[in-house]
């Protein structure tokens, strides 16, 4: 066995959380100033609604390294624009179920709906959702090889 | 066949010399007989026009660049045909005041690698004979069975009703009807029945053929963007080479997306497919989800209903559904 190899075994996931500005990562705000603890490993980025939420972003994601990918949003009925996140979820649905398709753990994608009061909901998914990627292990189906180092 | 040529060429004649239209898109034949390509016909060359089993092609895409004149061309729609008429009709692609859409009958379009492969070759041309197809070669006449031949969406053709059109070459009624070969969603259910493993495998094995010559795009009528994201080269998707990522995934991954409650599950992708990937899988399961998740639906079946990625209910499923099915 290689070094590096061995080395490699001390592997964190990479977890990446598309949150909307009005709700969701006000929760993650709030998750933080109530000092709640979630994963460091958990990288939030931030759009103006979950609508906003391409599934080329997901895709990209996994391709540049993630190892699982999570769409927060307003609750359905509370999106700021009130209607995008419907939309959302009709597409994160149908793009779950092709990735399933093509023999994609389903379990790296997952959607959640946290709002800006829910700040102990935000820690407990992401704990949640950072356990089931850490079983689940590294993502080598949806890598891109060229990407990597 | 040959009685609806002889028809469709004196309505054809009758709409050019009655002013009607002056342009005519069609099929003609290539270098072989099956080789039929679209094309637009005057006045003039006419007479090149073809229309047998080997005239597959949609013409409703090309109608977003051909219908813009100030005359209009007509379009010779074959029943599925006019399910992506409508559906670019719906997403204003095409201006319907600057076509003439004829409804043309069809029984079957054949797949030619299929005749090939039951060593049938030197094909000289076709014609149908009831459930089989007589098939002309250099050696002498041959037989088969339609079925064993057509393309694969004509195994499970829409049926020979058109969904649009300003005139019918002959009533739907009397029309003669393709034979149903296949059930539409079998092959997706068996991939659903696979485990995880064995379908990535499935799909890596046949998305690894893939060359990336955008045939699939090119050719469907439901991916008209003028520029399409794959043409960005900043994108990173718009690589040519064949490598082992997971760029074709994500090609086509996106692809079926972007059509997603949009295609009418014409086939072309699958049809002009060089490296016969079975693209139409990837479509059927969206369409195959879209009609258990939020009912029924099939796109161009009119220009008006609002699509399923267009439109929602505050009752829809969640995205957890598809953890919560079975393995
Ligand atoms: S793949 Fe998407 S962006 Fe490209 S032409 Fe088709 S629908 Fe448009
Ligand atoms: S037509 Fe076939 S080979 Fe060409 S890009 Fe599409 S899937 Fe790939
Ligand atoms: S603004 Fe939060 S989901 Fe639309």
């Amino acid at each position: 066995m290689q070094v590096n190899e061995i080395e490699k075994k001390e592997y964190t996931p990479l977890i990446v959380a598309f949150c909307c500005n009005w709700c969701s990562y006000a929760g993650a705000d709030l998750a933080g100033s109530s000092r709640l603890n979630y994963p460091a490993n958990v990288k939030i980025i931030r759009v103006p609604c979950s609508c906003r939420v391409n599934p080329l972003f997901i895709l990209r994601a996994f391709q540049r390294g993630a190892d699982g990918v999570i769409m927060c949003g307003c609750h359905p009925g509370d999106c700021h624009y009130s209607t995008g996140n419907y939309y959302a979820r009709r597409r994160m649905t149908l793009l779950f179920s092709m990735l399933d398709y093509l023999g994609i753990e389903r379990a790296r994608t997952r959607v959640e709906w946290v709002s800006a009061a829910e700040g102990a909901k935000f820690a407990a998914v992401m704990n949640e959702f950072a356990e089931t990627i850490n079983r689940l292990g590294e993502n080598r189906k949806l890598r891109d090889l060229r990407c990597e180092k | 066949m040959r009685e609806i040529k002889e028809l469709l060429v004196q309505k054809i004649n009758e709409l050019l010399d009655n002013g009607t239209v002056d342009r005519v898109a069609g099929w003609k034949a290539g270098e072989f007989c099956y080789d039929a390509a679209p094309a637009v016909f005057t006045k003039e060359n006419i007479d090149e026009l073809l229309y047998n089993g080997f005239c597959g092609a949609n013409q409703s895409k090309f109608l977003v660049n051909a219908a813009t004149t100030e005359n209009r061309i007509l379009a010779l729609l074959k029943p599925c045909d006019t399910y992506s008429y409508n559906q670019l009709v719906k997403e204003h692609r095409v201006d319907p005041s600057r076509v003439y859409a004829l409804g043309i009958p069809c029984t079957g379009m054949v797949d030619v690698n299929k005749i090939k492969a039951l060593g049938i070759t030197g094909i000289t041309g076709i014609e149908e004979d009831g459930e089989n197809l007589k098939i002309a070669t250099i050696y002498g006449d041959a037989s088969c069975k339609k079925c064993d031949v057509l393309l694969e969406r004509c195994m499970v053709c829409k049926g020979k009703n058109h969904v649009a059109g300003d005139e019918m070459l002959i009533p739907d009624e009397e029309a003669p009807e393709t034979p149903s070969c296949a059930d539409r969603m079998a092959e997706v259910a068996r991939l659903e029945a696979m485990t995880e493993e064995e379908r990535f495998n499935f799909w890596r094995e046949q998305l690894s053929k893939c060359i990336r010559c955008n045939a699939c795009r090119n050719a469907c009528p439901a991916c008209t963007c003028r520029t399409c994201v794959f043409d960005n080269a900043k994108s990173g998707l718009a690589a040519k080479v064949n490598n082992t990522d997971f760029e074709e995934n994500m090609f086509h991954i996106i692809r079926a997306f972007h059509v997603a409650g949009r295609c009418t599950d014409c086939g072309e992708c699958s049809r002009v497919c060089p490296q016969n990937i079975p693209l139409h899988l990837l479509n059927r399961k969206f369409i195959k989800d879209i009609n258990e998740f939020y009912g029924e639906f099939q796109a161009g079946a009119d220009t008006t209903t609002k699509g399923p990625l267009t439109s929602f209910t505050k009752e829809d499923c969640e995205p957890s559904i598809v953890m919560e099915r079975g393995e």
